[in-house]
């Protein structure tokens, strides 16, 4: 627990020194949003669409942050020095997805306004609720999802490249039920609260996943 | 109580042109994958044969040299 | 090590002999589907080809399992294969799927047959196994992580096919099968034949492919064996414990 707590906190004040992921996902996101504005020509979106745009765009985002998770362990020999730790190696893998999970937040905290601001037409204030536990459990599978990629990733030569394509088809069944559940949440007089169906898929989405990254972290490691 | 169908040869109408199709793709992709297996067992062989050769003319140099000290 | 190729023959004949029986059986013996007619004959080999590429996929993510736990490479170049062939069946598959969606709606892809959609989405993430595997140098790290994308992405096949039927419950989906419930006597036998036929074939192609791998490695040992190590190329793309 207490290095996974170090290296989190590593992490954290990292991006807090150098600024190089956030600002980039956050600048992302809000220009994709101008992006859409114009592809789809329309001044407000709401219901499924808006869903469906809000969704991709945190994806897309979130894919950014995933392929800078583990540069600075690859370029400066922190796998080294980690095998080398009487450690426990998964703890690694649980510091990284909260890292990532972390930054995940901090984006949706100001692209969620912004969306609200720039495409969105009903108010985002009733369903609010609901859209954020929506976006926590969507979170998770991106977190966990992306760090396991990441960490196959980072070893290759291709690894900007590799990164996403292996993360899509994996991410799509947790994007369907985030963009589903968040469709009737969106529409103009919609629901408050999104269907259970969708946060079960998500959670038990989640919990595989989770279980299934530590299992097989280990060997991702060995060298 | 088997039921055999009418005219077992392949009518001409668009039904029979996209049946057709699939079991024609299926085909199609077991004969390019043969193929491409016999061109990788062609150049194995070529392989062996090389091997066989080399090893060959190895031997043939082995004998020579002893051909040679038997002299000296 | 080239056991792969004892046994061969007889399964090739085997799949032959079925394969053929099961083409006698769908041109000649099952009756004509009552709503979709003569383009129903589709179905005999689409979901065959789909349920063995599936199948293949989660055999790949077993053997990988089988890799990892005890770091001996020929189960590594076992996945690899059954991984490979698995990938040639989907895009027969696919096409297959494809070309039945046009028969029987007008256009070449149906969002909202699930199955489809989800064998789409099974396709794309195992279209980047060769691209992962190739992008590692290292030969011993290589087939490490491509286990470990094995073992990955065969967990994720069947929660895939959950995921997106479960999101598909309100909207009636088109679905590739045949309407009207049970399927008749005749009909399950020849689509048993038809499985069992290519369920074959995966068999004997991934056998062939594993002897013919077996035996290029063994002729790499043989020449660095009698002709030193300068007399042996590197490998480029390839998945074998030279």
């Amino acid at each position: 627990m207490r290095t996974v707590l170090t290296v989190l906190r590593k992490d954290l004040l990292l991006e807090l020194r150098t600024f190089e992921t956030l600002p980039a996902m956050i600048l992302f996101s809000v220009s994709t949003f101008v992006v859409f504005h114009f592809a789809l020509d329309q001044s407000t979106i709401a219901g499924q669409l808006a869903a469906g745009v809000l969704t991709a765009t945190l994806l897309f985002a979130g894919l950014l942050g995933v392929n800078r998770l583990f540069v600075a362990e690859r370029e400066q020999g922190g796998f080294d020095g980690f095998l080398l730790a009487p450690v426990d190696r998964s703890a690694l893998l649980v510091a990284k997805a909260a890292a990532l999970f972390i930054f995940l937040v901090v984006l949706e905290v100001v692209a969620l306004p912004a969306f609200a601001l720039l495409l969105l037409g009903p108010s985002l204030g009733p369903p609010l609720g609901g859209v954020v536990v929506l976006l926590v459990l969507a979170d998770l599978a991106l977190a966990v999802i992306g760090t396991l990629v990441s960490a196959i990733a980072i070893r290759t030569r291709a690894r900007d490249l590799i990164g996403p394509i292996i993360a899509l088809p994996l991410l799509i069944p947790a994007l369907i039920a985030t963009a589903e559940g968040a469709g009737p949440l969106l529409a103009v007089h919609g629901h408050t609260f999104p269907e259970g169906r969708w946060l079960l898929i998500l959670a038990l989405y989640d919990l595989v996943f989770a279980l299934l990254a530590y299992a097989v972290f280990d060997f991702l490691l060995e060298d | 109580m088997t039921v055999f169908a009418v005219a077992p040869a392949l009518p001409l109408h668009t039904a029979g042109k996209y049946v057709a199709a699939a079991y024609i793709v299926f085909v199609v992709l077991i004969l390019v994958y043969v193929a491409i297996m016999a061109v990788r067992l062609r150049r194995t062989e070529r392989g062996l044969a090389q091997l066989r050769d080399e090893v060959a003319a190895r031997e043939a140099d082995r004998a020579d040299e002893r051909d040679l000290e038997e002299v000296a | 090590m080239s056991s792969y190729s004892r046994g061969l023959r007889g399964l090739t004949i085997a799949t032959v002999a079925t394969i053929a029986a099961a083409l006698a059986l769908v041109f000649f013996y099952a009756p004509l589907d009552a709503d979709q007619g003569f383009i129903q004959k589709i179905f005999y080999v689409h979901v065959p080809l789909a349920i063995v590429s599936l199948c293949g996929f989660v055999l790949g993510g077993l053997f990988a399992v089988g890799h990892l736990r005890t770091g001996d490479r020929r189960w590594d170049m076992r996945s690899y294969v059954a991984i490979h062939m698995s990938l040639i069946f989907t895009v027969g598959g696919l096409i297959t799927g494809s070309i039945w969606a046009k028969a029987s709606w007008g256009h070449w892809w149906e969002w909202s047959d699930p199955t489809l959609v989800s064998y789409l989405i099974v396709f794309l993430l195992y279209a980047t196994y060769q691209p992962l595997r190739f992008s590692i140098e290292d030969p011993e790290r290589q087939a490490r992580y491509a286990s470990v994308f094995a073992v990955v992405a065969g967990a994720f096949v069947p929660m895939n096919f959950i995921a997106v039927r479960l999101s598909q419950g309100f909207v009636h989906p088109r679905v590739l099968t045949l309407t009207g419930g049970r399927l008749p006597g005749s009909m399950q036998l020849t689509f048993g034949i038809s499985l069992l036929g290519i369920a074959l074939l995966f068999a004997t192609l991934w056998k062939y492919e594993l002897a013919a791998k077996s035996t290029r490695m063994q002729l790499r040992r043989l020449r660095r064996a009698v002709l030193g190590e300068d007399a042996v190329r590197p490998l480029g793309r390839s998945a074998a414990p030279s």
